[in-house]
């Protein structure tokens, strides 16, 4: 489980493409290929690695705090296929 | 997930900016004449993209975003720029995966493959036996594959893929595949024969029985670890989805540039229908990829046709489209072996000889003179 406390990044072998309904994302290392299909969940994705934790990432991305505990779990599961890491 | 309540196949049909699965074949040569090569290949083409072409491909492939490409051909290892290729790829991001029936992996290419960052290798097979394997893929293929896997385990090139067409004779060696794989911490591949190429010839006697298409899912059912190029969709129907992406990706989310930098919708229709321009046009290949009228049209929501009022329809999407073209059948309705049975009752209405011809044919045809048995 991610902490949302705590800082999150890109993994730095993800190159991110984006696409109408979102992104891909590509995982150099396990060759896996995850979408991402939500412009919203792009942006705080893009955005994790300039913040102190990822409850701090889904404020400066506007996200409503109804929609935080949806955005988590997406997170979560990002984190579980390498997408995202801890910093 | 936050968004759309809509599928992820659903998003996949209206297309991508660029595709996920890109193969490029790099020669119509090739030192074997497998009876169901989907390019019919056997000599190079004159016509061939030089070094530098292919080159300024990797740099488009890079500028869109592309991750990794599929190279194949005919053998694309004969090609003797081929590891500049490779390696430039590589060097530029894009990453690579080669299919290669190994007679050019000697023990000094197995090692340099096993130093490159980014890069896989597929071996392939049509037979867990050689006798099964060398009357599809020619006398001593078999023999030539397996000391190419064995030069890249001494490598220590770490899990590379065994890649097999699926037929009716080599159904019964699934185990035995799953088997070899597991020697030598290889990746098993499993892939759907087409009626592409020279498999317009074969595919009829060929082709898994109604009964081996069942044993087939069930297999993969029970092995979600196989690979399998998401090229069995049209199994889902039978019951619960096989993992991957359950849709034609034709022109949406795949495509192919053959060796003379024609790109077509996908690696199993090299035929003019299904041509939609060509890398060396002006604009290149993005141009092709995001402009051509023949890729729009494929990724406008599609007909069910005469599948419409079959229950299966969301589960098989009315399969693959190239097994359709290439055995006559309309593309709105049922695959050649659709496991309903709807196929069977469509190939007996088609008129013989109308189905379309592949082509065109970039190497002279070659056929496998084959020994009597016995």
């Amino acid at each position: 489980m991610i902490d949302p406390a705590r800082p999150y990044g890109l993994d730095p072998q993800v190159a991110l493409r984006r696409e109408p309904f979102g992104a891909l994302a590509y995982h150099y290392g396990n060759r896996r290929l995850t979408f991402l299909r939500s412009p919203d969940l792009v942006r705080v994705v893009q955005d994790l690695g300039r913040h102190d934790s990822v409850d701090e990432a889904l404020a400066g991305s506007g996200v409503a705090p109804a929609r935080w505990p949806a955005f988590r779990a997406a997170l979560d599961s990002l984190a579980e296929s390498e997408v995202i890491r801890a910093r | 997930m936050p968004g759309s309540p809509s599928r992820l196949t659903d998003d996949l049909k209206h297309g991508l900016d660029a595709p996920i699965c890109l193969t490029w074949e790099l020669t119509y040569g090739c030192n074997l004449a497998c009876v169901h090569c989907l390019s019919s290949s056997g000599r190079r083409d004159p016509d061939e993209l030089r070094t530098d072409e292919l080159l300024r491909v990797v740099d488009e492939l890079h500028d869109l975003q592309v991750f990794y490409v599929n190279i194949g051909g005919g053998e694309p290892t004969i090609r003797p720029d081929f590891y500049d290729v490779v390696d430039y790829a590589v060097s530029r991001g894009v990453g690579v995966k080669f299919s290669t029936n190994g007679s050019t992996i000697t023990p000094e290419k197995a090692q340099r493959l096993a130093a490159t960052d980014y890069l896989d290798v597929q071996i392939s097979i049509d037979g867990a036996l050689a006798a099964t394997n060398d009357a599809v893929r020619g006398d001593g293929s078999y023999a030539t594959a397996r000391r190419a896997m064995d030069h890249l385990a001494e490598a220590g090139f770490g899990p590379f893929k065994i890649s097999v067409v699926v037929t009716r004779h080599n159904v019964a060696e699934l185990d035995a595949f799953e088997a070899l794989a597991a020697h030598y911490g290889a990746q098993l591949r499993l892939t759907r024969l087409r009626p592409s190429g020279r498999g317009a010839d074969t595919w009829a006697e060929l082709h898994p029985t109604a009964g081996q298409q069942v044993e087939l899912y069930r297999w993969l059912v029970d092995r979600p670890g196989v690979l399998t190029g998401d090229s069995f969709f049209h199994l889902s129907a039978l019951g619960e989805p096989l993992p991957g992406l359950n849709l034609c990706g034709a022109g949406r989310v795949v495509c192919l540039i053959d060796p003379v930098g024609d790109v077509y919708a996908c690696p199993f229709v090299l035929h003019p229908e299904f041509r939609a321009g060509s890398v060396r046009d002006p604009g290149g290949f993005a141009h092709v990829w995001r402009g051509s009228e023949l890729f729009r049209s494929l990724r406008e929501p599609t007909s069910a046709g005469a599948c419409a009022s079959c229950g299966a329809y969301d589960a098989c999407q009315g399969g693959c489209m190239a097994s359709k073209f290439f055995t006559g059948l309309p593309l709105d309705g049922p695959d050649p072996e659709c496991v309903r049975g709807f196929g069977e009752a469509a190939l007996a209405a088609v008129a013989a000889g109308s189905a379309p011809v592949p082509g065109p044919v970039h190497s002279s045809p070659v056929r496998l003179v084959r020994k009597p048995a016995g």
